[in-house]
């Protein structure tokens, strides 16, 4: 079987495992621009979620679109069995976003009570970008956290590891996880990778956790 | 082969998949994972979005590996349709996986298929693509199943993508009939945990001892078989344990079609009327029960209008059916929670307002692709000839439609590029330019080349050469260093066929060689070759990754 395949247990062990927040059900948007690695943040996401014994839903986008276009994957974690692939109009409790404007693309799914965690650096590669202080005080605007990623993860030594940043300011508001699960997914996921890895990934996250 | 458990033989059974571990799969790898250890011998498929992962999956599978499962792409979906139905013949398990719009391309071969009958069970997967996601058009492979006269099914989840992969060869091997089975992007492309059963063997060779020759006399007798067998279809359908029956006390019906079951139980829980449809034909005697208990049935279908129309044949023009059609639901894109929850009374809408400083972020064509210096080269070229038309094709590539080049009039389906220069040309058009991947060529392209050298039409083909299959994710592609020796043996005068190298200190030279082709009368190809930017790159990893001793 290919490595992206994750034994889950049972269904009986599906409820009550330990490591996990309080929170019966997390809707996730995760956005950015084809190419900026959402899908890995979404791996390690379920990763946790499945070592926690949580239900898990996860809608990509292949094909086209994937060339430098919009990119969003809808990521459903429930302690109950989920019916819909898709989040809901206002349904959404994070957007996670690798780029400011992104973010907002989706904002009819974010709920009422949601959260955007984002990039604060645009990535332009559009002649009719907006204007960039517009944006950002619209998104100031919004219940939104957001920081220059990519410089952070350049201050951990780790260029290749915004993603990881990101993550890691995300995973407080990730209430169905806990956070040192989504580390222990981290380690997991890049394993193979080499230890060197795993230490680098977990140094962005963590610097993504104190939000510096 | 050891440990393989037996499938439950008696009708409508489910595979055994109790202790079964549980993997977290797309809804297309657990349609492979399911095809695997339901006993497949071989899957025949030309990739598509979002049909691809199917095969990729098959390909990398180590039961697969160990089996020698057959997983080469094939050239086309038609060849495709004819090898696995070969592979049935032969008493074997055979899945032909394709996209929608690949329905069309092996429609012959489909349509027949269902005339000669199968022995070895026979699946054909068609992934629809409604809202168009990665596709020009979002026809519904429903129709393909009904106009063949064979069942269809359509899994909700992707639990039941891979439980109708054992089933479905069953029904297929009882029947004597090819299935299809239709799913959607969003079942396709979407992750969740799935139960998995034990692999079971394949079938032994046994070929069929019936004659398969499609004569006028042959056929008339077996044509009349295939409709005889549409009982045995209906009452599968009747009794299937994917067609379930959901009451409550609610006088609206809901008829449910595969994933739209799952928005509407996401809109209201245990609270409908329904009968979810998972297999076709259509389970009449269901729909009337639930029509007699209601006073309008509302259908919510992915796709097009096709069990909406249905069941109001069904149900006469009394019967109030809403859907599609009446506006109750979009006449076009996919379904979303939102669209399903509206039409059942029940939507939210969004909480906050849409944001003021967004632009659109189109795809495109990525930076360092080969397919940007030929644009570049023809817009230059082409800028002095006003009255030009350049025919393009599908693949990475017709994002040169898009700013900043521009440089395409038309895209329609695989290979009409050529054939559609060539017909331009007919009527006086000049300059014709086509361009034409390479996987597209020969997928469709060649036979329109050849059209093209028997008449002597006055075009310009340029075989965009990147060495793969680049837009669904860099499967091999079939003509890979056979290009010039196909276009000489389709009659191209060898003068007339020139390769270049598209980068951009090769300018002056490409612009001459485009120059030199337009202004002979007759059909040039040009082939600018130079590999995929994103498999170069993947390539190079994992050399990186290598021990210098096995490079």
């Amino acid at each position: 079987m290919k490595e992206n395949q994750t034994t889950i247990d049972t269904a009986s062990s599906l409820k009550g495992s330990a490591g996990r927040g309080s929170a019966s059900k997390c809707d996730i948007i995760l956005c950015g621009v084809g190419g900026q690695g959402i899908l890995s943040i979404a791996t390690i996401i379920g990763e946790a979620a499945t070592k926690a014994g949580l239900y898990l839903k996860q809608a990509e986008v292949h094909g086209m679109s994937q060339r430098g276009g919009d990119v969003q994957s809808n990521l459903r974690l429930s302690t109950e069995p989920i019916w819909s692939d898709l989040i809901a109009e206002a349904g959404a409790d994070l957007i996670i976003s690798m780029e400011p404007m992104e973010s907002m693309r989706y904002l009819a799914y974010l709920g009422k009570e949601g959260k955007i965690v984002t990039s604060s650096k645009p990535f332009v590669n559009i002649p009719n970008y907006p204007d960039e202080e517009a944006l950002q005080a619209e998104l100031d605007a919004l219940p939104s956290v957001k920081l220059d990623i990519e410089s952070v993860a350049k201050d951990c030594g780790n260029p290749r590891g915004a993603n990881m940043v990101l993550l890691g300011m995300a995973a407080p508001y990730i209430g169905i996880l806990s956070v040192e699960s989504l580390r222990e997914a981290i380690a997991t996921v890049f394993a193979r990778k080499g230890e060197q890895v795993v230490e680098a990934n977990l140094k962005a996250f963590d610097a993504g956790v104190a939000g510096k | 082969m050891k440990n393989m458990s037996t499938i439950d033989k008696s009708n409508n059974s489910l595979p055994n998949r109790d202790g079964g571990e549980r993997v977290l799969l797309l809804g297309d790898e657990a349609i492979a994972l399911g095809a695997i250890h339901a006993g497949l011998s071989g899957v025949y498929a030309y990739p598509g979005t979002p049909s691809t992962e199917i095969t990729e999956f098959i390909q990398g599978n180590a039961i697969a590996k160990e089996r020698g499962l057959h997983s080469r792409w094939c050239t086309n979906e038609k060849t495709a349709m004819e090898a696995a139905l070969g592979m049935s013949y032969a008493g074997k398990r055979a899945l032909v996986c394709m996209k929608h719009v690949g329905m069309n391309v092996c429609a012959d071969a489909f349509v027949n298929s269902a005339i000669t009958g199968v022995k070895g069970g026979l699946i054909v997967l068609a992934a629809d693509d409604p809202s168009m996601h990665s596709s020009q058009n979002e026809q519904d492979s429903r129709f393909y199943a009904k106009f063949a006269l064979v069942p269809c099914l359509e899994p909700s989840n992707q639990q039941e993508a891979y439980d109708m992969m054992a089933y479905g060869f069953e029904l297929s091997e009882r029947l004597g009939e090819p299935i299809v089975m239709r799913i959607v992007t969003r079942l396709a492309h979407s992750r969740a945990a799935v139960k998995v059963a034990a692999p079971v063997a394949e079938k032994p060779l046994s070929p069929a001892t019936d004659a398969w020759v499609l004569l006028p006399g042959i056929a008339r007798k077996k044509y009349v078989a295939l409709l005889e067998k549409q009982v045995d279809m209906l009452q599968a359908s009747e009794g299937s344990p994917f067609n379930q029956v959901e009451t409550s006390a609610s006088k609206r019906g809901i008829v449910a079609c595969g994933i739209a079951y799952n928005y509407v139980k996401e809109a209201v829980g245990s609270e409908a009327n329904l009968v979810k449809v998972s297999q076709y034909p259509l389970p009449e005697a269901k729909i009337k029960a639930l029509a007699a208990q209601c006073d309008e049935l509302l259908v919510i279908e992915d796709g097009q209008p096709v069990v909406e129309e249905m069941v109001k044949g069904l149900l006469g023009a009394g019967y109030p059916v809403k859907g599609r059609l009446t506006g109750d639901l979009p006449r076009t894109g996919e379904l979303t929670p939102d669209s399903v929850a509206k039409a059942l009374g029940k939507a939210t809408g969004a909480a906050f307002a849409p944001a003021k400083n967004l632009a659109a972020r189109p795809p495109q064509l990525c930076q360092g692709c080969g397919h940007r210096d030929v644009y570049a080269a023809l817009n230059e070229v082409l800028a002095d000839y006003p009255e030009h038309r350049v025919f393009g094709d599908i693949g990475c590539y017709t994002l040169g439609a898009l700013p900043p080049f521009q440089s395409l009039s038309s895209c329609v389906d695989m290979g009409a590029s050529i054939t559609m220069a060539k017909g331009a040309a007919d009527a006086g058009l000049f300059p014709a330019v086509a361009v034409i991947g390479d996987s597209t060529f020969t997928h469709s392209g060649m036979t329109g080349l050849l059209d093209a050298v028997n008449d002597k039409s006055n075009i310009a083909v340029v075989i965009s050469d990147n060495l793969t299959t680049g837009m669904t994710g860099g499967q091999d592609s079939a003509g890979t260093n056979k290009f010039e020796a196909i276009c000489l043996g389709l009659g191209v005068e060898p003068e007339h066929v020139r390769v270049v190298v598209p980068l951009p200190k090769n300018m002056p030279e490409i612009t001459r060689v485009i120059r030199e082709e337009i202004a002979y009368n007759g059909v040039s190809v040009i082939i600018p070759r130079r590999e995929c930017i994103q498999t170069f790159k993947r390539h190079a990893k994992q050399k990186q990754t290598l021990p210098p001793s096995s490079l």
